[in-house]
């Protein structure tokens, strides 16, 4: 078990920055996420810390211990990889107990510790066999098996269920948060799946372009994205954006036909976008007060949840989501979309998030 | 509908059944046919059938068996420098570089070139007297006049080895390497990471996972080890310390113009190079899919 700190990690490749100063530190025991979309720096961080990449610049921590130019070999972690990387000519018991045998384990304990594992694992009926005769989820349970039986003081996942089908990779995520709940190992798991980031991560680390965007649980980053990107990122459907405009002699908000909101003074921070989430909008009848008119585009229907898109402008599209049915309604017809305050976003220039007081709430629509 | 399938099949292989029998099958059986007579070349069509007795003939031959011992020889020696060369280089290749694409190419060079051209070049880069070899190891001290090393008859071999060595092992490179770029890199990772130590990688990963690649690198090898003419033919002529199996037929064959004992000398390298394949493929099960 180990603590892991980044100290200004930077990571280039030719004039190609990947990671960018990267600050962080990692509680002993936590199970933290990276995610970002593709090309974010995620994997390149992981690999970081694994010793895969050297870094450029920064240093890396782990256990309190400079590890900056240690071998991955001497810096006690385990490495699951999407692609299992398993050894093809070895079969799962050789796959799981090679490392041991290399570093000279007495027999009988490598028995035991191999035992231990495919019980945890249940793939103990599947010792004999080679790679290429398991299934997907057998061979990500076997690569599991020989992170967990070298005993690591920390667990790196490299985006492991990206390979499986939809079911398994539920199956497999539940086994893993089961797994760092029975031992209590700090992990670090690297994924581009938001459901797999916000089901399993203690804090998740999101990144973009190389940067980190904003580290949190879960809850705070889905509540208060600290800007825009992690505000679009995480949420399904995303966040709906609209440009708003403030008028700076009356002090209101313009957004999208029908959006007039009035706040007490805007200050420096001048907001230039507002974010709605889909499930913070309703579907109400046209003109009705307070509400973003529109018209309604097509409604999709997946059993357990309803989404609507209805069209503000030529060029944008905002989605509804619901758990009641959200047909009904015909193409093309105007309909409104009632919202409240409290669901509100609203970014400045910079994409920041900016907290602006309500004075009097949404106003009753002046068209502008 | 099947049928119809089974009659296109045939159809489309035709043409290369039909380039095979004109130019492997049909030589080979009038190879073997020839074997059994007593033609001499200047006029094939008179003979009349000897029996075995060609075959014996061959077998009763010091020569024959000095050729089919320098052949073996050749063969074992030559294949077993240029897989371990070969396999060595290939590992240095398979790291990225910078230059290593110019690297790739400039080590086909000997390889590419004619053996002819190669060995015409060794030929004079060894010359006792003019050669740029005797020269360097003169001048660096080595030795005090220059060795004939394409002429003495106890070196000779070594020096047909040495050439060999030096032309081929760049195939070898090449068909290893490309074994080895088949190893998925995150293996090695993972080994990496688990503390599994360098050379044991390469023992345990590396070598099993590129076996296959090196099995059909070493039968392509032996193969074309076992039937070499050319390299000896030009550094040695009809010298009997490098003459290997194909001279000796050529020499039956076309020198003494005796079509009955040159194709049974034929007859008896061809099988002699089958069961070797045979042996070879058997003993790395090549015809088998390796997991």
């Amino acid at each position: 078990m180990a603590s892991v700190t980044l100290k200004e990690v930077s990571k280039s490749f030719g004039a190609f920055d990947v990671l960018q100063s990267i600050d962080l530190t990692i509680e002993d025991g936590e199970f933290i996420v990276f995610v970002g979309p593709s090309g974010c720096g995620k994997s390149t961080l992981l690999r970081a810390i694994a010793g895969l990449v050297p870094v450029s610049k920064g240093d890396v921590f782990i256990g309190g211990e400079q590890v900056t130019d240690v071998p991955a070999s001497k810096r006690g972690i385990a490495f699951v990889f999407q692609s299992y990387a398993l050894y093809p000519h070895m079969n799962v018991a050789r796959n799981i107990s090679f490392a041991l045998e290399t570093a000279r384990m007495a027999k009988a304990e490598i028995r035991q510790r191999l035992t231990r594992v495919a019980d945890m694992l249940k793939i103990g009926h599947l010792l004999d066999r080679r790679p290429k005769q398991l299934s997907g989820g057998q061979r990500q349970r076997v690569a599991i098996g020989r992170a967990l039986v070298s005993q690591p003081q920390l667990f790196l996942f490299d985006e492991p269920l990206s390979n499986l089908d939809a079911d398994l990779r539920m199956e497999m995520r539940f086994e893993i948060a089961k797994l760092h709940a029975e031992i209590g190992t700090t992990m670090i798991y690297v994924t581009h799946d938001q459901t797999e980031a916000m089901t399993l991560a203690d804090r998740i680390v999101i990144l973009n372009h190389g940067r980190i965007e904003q580290v949190g649980t879960p809850r705070e980053l889905y509540d208060r994205p600290a800007n825009r990107f992690v505000a679009g990122f995480l949420g399904s459907p995303r966040m709906n954006f609209a440009p708003v405009h403030t008028d700076t002699s009356s002090g209101l908000l313009h957004g999208p036909s029908g959006f007039v909101f009035a706040t007490s003074g805007t200050g420096s921070s001048q907001p230039v976008t507002l974010g709605l989430r889909p499930e913070a909008l309703e579907i109400v009848e046209a003109g009705t007060a307070q509400s973003i008119s529109g018209t309604f585009e097509r409604a999709e229907d997946l059993g357990y949840e309803h989404i609507a898109y209805v069209r503000l402008s030529d060029d944008l599209v905002w989605t509804i989501r619901s758990t009641e049915p959200l047909s009904g309604h015909a193409r093309g017809q105007a309909v409104g979309l009632g919202w409240q305050i409290k669901d509100l976003y609203l970014f400045n220039e910079a994409g920041i998030r900016v907290d602006v007081e309500a004075a009097r709430g949404p106003v009753v629509a002046v068209q502008s | 509908m099947r049928n119809r399938e089974t009659r296109t099949a045939w159809l489309f292989l035709l043409p290369l059944l039909v380039a095979l029998a004109a130019v492997a099958v049909w030589p080979l059986v009038r190879n073997v046919y020839f074997s059994f007579t007593n033609a001499f070349l200047d006029n094939p069509s008179e003979y009349s059938f000897v029996g075995l007795q060609n075959f014996i003939t061959v077998m009763e031959d010091p020569v024959f068996w000095g050729a089919v011992t320098n052949t073996m020889i050749f063969t074992l020696i030559s294949v077993s420098f240029e897989t371990v060369l070969g396999f060595g280089i290939a590992l240095l290749l398979h790291r990225a570089f910078a230059g290593r694409g110019l690297v790739r190419a400039a080590i086909l060079v000997p390889w590419a070139m004619p053996m002819v051209v190669s060995a015409k070049i060794w030929e004079w880069m060894l010359n006792d007297q003019f050669g740029l070899i005797n020269k360097a190891l003169i001048w660096l001290g080595f030795l005090d006049k220059g060795i004939a090393w394409t002429a003495d008859s106890s070196l000779i071999l070594g020096t047909v080895i040495f050439i060999d060595i030096w032309v081929t092992t760049p195939f070898m490179v090449l068909l290893i390497l490309a074994g080895l770029q088949l190893i998925p890199e995150e293996i090695y990772e993972a080994a990496e990471v688990s503390g599994v130590p360098a050379w044991k990688r390469l023992w345990s990963i590396t070598l099993p996972l590129a076996a296959p690649a090196i099995g059909v690198a070493v039968l392509f090898r032996t193969l074309d080890a076992l039937r070499m003419f050319d390299l000896s033919y030009v550094i040695a002529a009809n010298n009997e310390k490098a003459m290997t199996m194909s001279i000796y037929a050529r020499d039956q064959l076309i020198g003494f113009q005796d079509l009955g004992v040159g194709s049974a000398a034929s007859t008896w390298v061809f099988l002699i190079v089958g069961l070797i394949a045979i042996l070879i493929v058997s003993l790395l099960r090549l015809d088998r899919s390796t997991a």
